[in-house]
């Protein structure tokens, strides 16, 4: 006997995409369970959504430019899509963070309008729907900002970044704390612990407060506490009498973290499973269908049976699609056709690191339900999908959620409709 | 020694680690004390220095506890607590094996010697003048929680135990701590299992070389390890499943032995990790199936879960949560704090109890915050901890499931 399982939907991959797949699954009344290799890139990510930064330029409102980008952009996600399906996603994304683990803590913005935030090193990143406690960090925002460096934080470079805000035409400049942590250095994570600590921040505070300006908005490592950035980032405020915002930092990332922490406790509470180490190993197929995946779990195989699999294993980075050095990509979970491979003859890389690159627009070839090519359930979601550059557009949590979005309605509409007959 | 112990494919892995930092946010040990530097430092990182030929003495690796978080959380597949144990066994064999390490790492060796005289060596494990004299001569905390010897062996009972005549047969790998100091466990687990259509056999068998392993005595664990899987592969050979309800003590047969130990070619050991189950895995499976027994009556009763680090190493999700989901009445908070620090021998040791104690907090608090009267948790030496940590009881998840059955 080798362990089977059941399950409506098997969801693969355990990053926005996948969560968020299958957390809307679990609500709508599916049973679901989520296997995935291992963490996805929350942890990596600025923890912002960005759904459309560039377009090529700059974008201000992402919803009035969305009509001009897909219609320049057929293949794109949002083109298969179309641009009502993003709303609605991350009208959802915002309700699961404000019922999450972390009391108070939101997401504010939207289509309407881009946030103009700074990166670490002080550049100007458009996103739409950023976190409460980055929401002052607008650069379009009147005032003086002070960006303030943690001197364990050895990732952190203040001055870099107030440096480059400078030079962006931004009041900017850099102090530093020094405050003890225990240890001579620490991580973005070990620093949002003890952010989660009320003395710490009332140590921190008082140092802080020494060193601002009046009117100085403050921008701090995102290490404003993990388990209640809300209550960390606001306590800040009130003790420094200044606006407070959190700069995304190098990984790990504590605003990537909380949402993983938010997605992974709604999952649980819609009654999903979460395997997480589990590696998909084999394919079960009929016809058009595939009926099962086999994973693998120590010391054995377990094989999950399922009347859906949603694929949100993600693309070159995660792994999930490889490039062979015959020159050809594969889908290396299921095996499933790809599209958007440049032609031969064809340029398949940029020489700019940042610059266009034709490989990266591979992905899993899908029709317009995103369903994946030759297949009669297996929906695709996140970054397997083709056709984008998300580190260009400044899109990826925007295709993630949207299409997490999608494919789970398109699941739930089919179970209704089976239910029916 | 040290090559031929690393297996290719356990280093390989090496090479897709991206440095994405998964790892450290998974680590209960390092975001409690900067003696350990974390699994990617010590890890991925330091291993390009470790050579045959240029040894480290890179000693922090001493302070990964082996819990297995960053192997799981891993989304590139880099076995990177099983190459810390490599590294651990490195440093150990030039470094020298302390006596108390290889005195704790021997269950069975304790268990015989306590489980006669269980009154006043219980006893004797509680006195505060005796305990300090122990911390300063073996360096076993005088705090660390040490488990009570139940005075009996649950192999006496199972002897006794009229088995049913008929039924799907099933071997039961009770392991060390079911055997010295929880036998009602497993006698719990014999009925549940009995309850649902089985017929329990229980062969010989003696401890399986996890905690040997997780102090560096690969020698010894090797051997003990293989003796356990030639006493239970002439029952996997025909088919038999084998279940245990020692999460640690299934790992190391399911996966830990053959990629740590480096015994991947061993065909009966391969044999046994291939029919090893957890009980709350294969109960779930039958669940699956139908198969499962659900006569539960009503257990009124709130109650935390913690799954144990080497429990989600079986990369099986918390099957628990499942199973106790369908107990009526009962209300379950699953809690989401790593570790309970102890992992295994690790907290017992004077150096790394105030670490455990700290990983720990977090777990402690939760439970205390969650209204719950009863922690369940699947592993022993978890629950002996979070007793210790919480001054609440625990259960094994099948202990509950037991009750809901009245059997």
């Amino acid at each position: 006997m080798s362990p089977s399982l059941s399950y409506d939907v098997v969801v693969l991959g355990a990053g926005v995409a996948g969560l968020s797949a299958a957390t809307q699954l679990a609500e709508g009344g599916a049973r679901v369970c989520v296997l995935a290799k291992g963490v996805g890139s929350t942890h990596l990510a600025p923890g912002t959504v960005d759904v459309l930064g560039y377009s090529p330029e700059r974008v201000e409102e992402p919803g009035g430019a969305l009509g001009e980008f897909i219609a320049a952009h057929p293949e794109h996600p949002y083109a298969l899509m179309g641009a009502q399906a993003i709303a609605p996603a991350l009208e959802w994304f915002a309700a699961c963070i404000e019922r999450g683990p972390q009391p108070g803590y939101s997401y504010t913005g939207g289509l309407a309008r881009n946030h103009l935030l700074p990166t670490a090193v002080g550049a100007i990143r458009p996103s739409a729907l950023v976190p409460e406690t980055m929401a002052a960090g607008d650069m379009r925002a009147a005032g003086p900002v002070c960006v303030v460096g943690v001197r364990v934080l050895r990732d952190f470079y203040a001055s870099v970044c107030a440096g480059n805000l400078r030079r962006a035409g931004i009041d900017a400049r850099a102090v530093e704390v020094d405050v003890d942590v225990g240890r001579v250095e620490a991580n973005s994570l070990g620093l949002a612990r003890c952010f989660d600590d009320e003395r710490f921040r009332a140590a921190f505070a008082a140092r802080l407060a020494m060193l601002l300006r009046p009117g100085e908005r403050v921008g701090l490592p995102a290490v404003l506490g993990l388990r209640d950035p809300h209550g960390a980032w606001s306590d800040l405020q009130r003790r420094l009498g200044h606006a407070v915002f959190e700069v995304p930092t190098l990984p790990p990332s504590a605003p990537g973290m909380r949402i993983y922490n938010a997605l992974v406790h709604a999952l649980r509470r819609g009654g999903g499973r979460l395997v997480l180490g589990s590696e998909v190993r084999g394919v079960e197929r009929e016809a058009g269908r595939v009926s099962a995946v086999r994973a693998h779990t120590s010391g054995h195989e377990t094989t999950y049976h399922a009347r859906w699999v949603v694929l949100a294993t993600g693309g070159f980075a995660s792994g999930a699609i490889e490039l062979g050095s015959d020159w050809r990509a594969r889908e290396t979970v299921l095996g499933l056709p790809l599209r958007g491979m440049p032609p031969a003859g064809e340029p398949r890389f940029g020489a700019d690191y940042f610059g266009p690159q034709p490989m990266s627009g591979v992905g899993v070839a899908v029709d317009s339900s995103l369903l994946a090519q030759d297949t009669e359930n297996v929906y695709v979601a996140g970054a397997a999908l083709p056709g984008a550059m998300p580190w260009r557009e400044g899109s990826g949590e925007g295709i993630s959620l949207a299409s997490g979005h999608f494919v789970a309605q398109a699941v739930l509409e089919h179970e209704v409709a089976a239910a029916a007959a | 020694m040290i090559d031929d112990l690393r297996h290719e494919p356990l280093r390989s892995s090496l090479d897709h680690c991206v440095k994405c930092t998964i790892c450290e946010t998974a680590c209960p040990v390092s975001n409690v004390t900067p003696l350990f530097p974390g699994p990617k430092y010590v890890g991925p990182q330091a291993e390009r220095y470790r050579a045959a030929a240029q040894p480290s003495d890179e000693w922090s690796v001493d302070y990964c506890s082996g819990c297995g978080l960053c192997t799981m959380s891993c989304p590139q597949g880099v076995k990177i607590a099983e190459l810390n144990a490599h590294a651990r066994y490195a440093v150990k064999q030039r470094k020298g094996m302390p006596l108390r390490d290889r005195l704790i790492a021997r269950p069975t060796v304790l268990g015989r010697l306590g489980t006669p005289v269980a009154p006043v060596a219980n006893a004797t494990l509680r006195a505060r003048p005796l305990r300090a004299v122990v911390e300063r001569v073996l360096g076993i905390h005088r705090d660390a929680p040490v488990p009570s010897f139940a005075g009996r062996t649950f192999r006496k009972w199972a002897r006794g135990h009229q088995a049913p005549a008929t039924g799907t047969k099933i071997v039961y790998f009770h392991g060390c701590g079911t055997e010295y100091y929880e036998p009602d466990v497993g006698e719990k687990v014999v009925a549940v299992l009995e309850h649902n259509g089985y017929r329990v056999e229980i062969p010989k068998q003696d401890c399986c070389g996890l905690p040997l392993q997780s102090n560096g005595l690969f020698e010894d664990a090797r051997k003990y390890v293989l003796r356990l899987a030639r006493a239970l592969a002439p029952h996997a050979r025909d088919g038999t499943l084998i279940v245990g309800n020692a999460t640690s003590c299934t790992l190391m047969l399911k996966r830990e032995a053959r990629e740590i130990l480096g015994l991947e070619d061993d065909p009966d050991l391969a044999l046994v990790s291939r029919q090893t189950y957890d009980i709350c895995e294969l109960l779930l499976e039958l669940h699956d199936r139908g198969q499962l027994r659900t006569d539960f009556e009503p257990v009124e009763e709130v109650v935390a879960y913690h799954a144990p680090c080497q429990q989600q190493g079986h990369w099986i999700g918390k099957p628990a949560l499942e199973l106790l989901a369908l107990v009526p009445g009962l209300e379950v908070r699953e809690l989401d704090a790593r570790c309970c620090g102890i992992a295994g021998t690790y907290g017992l040791k004077r150096e790394k109890y105030p670490i455990a104690m700290e990983v720990g907090a977090d777990l402690f608090g939760q439970v205390a915050a969650s209204g719950a009267e009863l922690v369940a948790c699947d592993s022993e030496t978890c629950r002996w901890m979070i007793e210790h940590g919480t001054h609440r009881p625990s259960a094994h998840p099948v202990e509950l499931l037991h009750r809901a059955y009245r059997l």
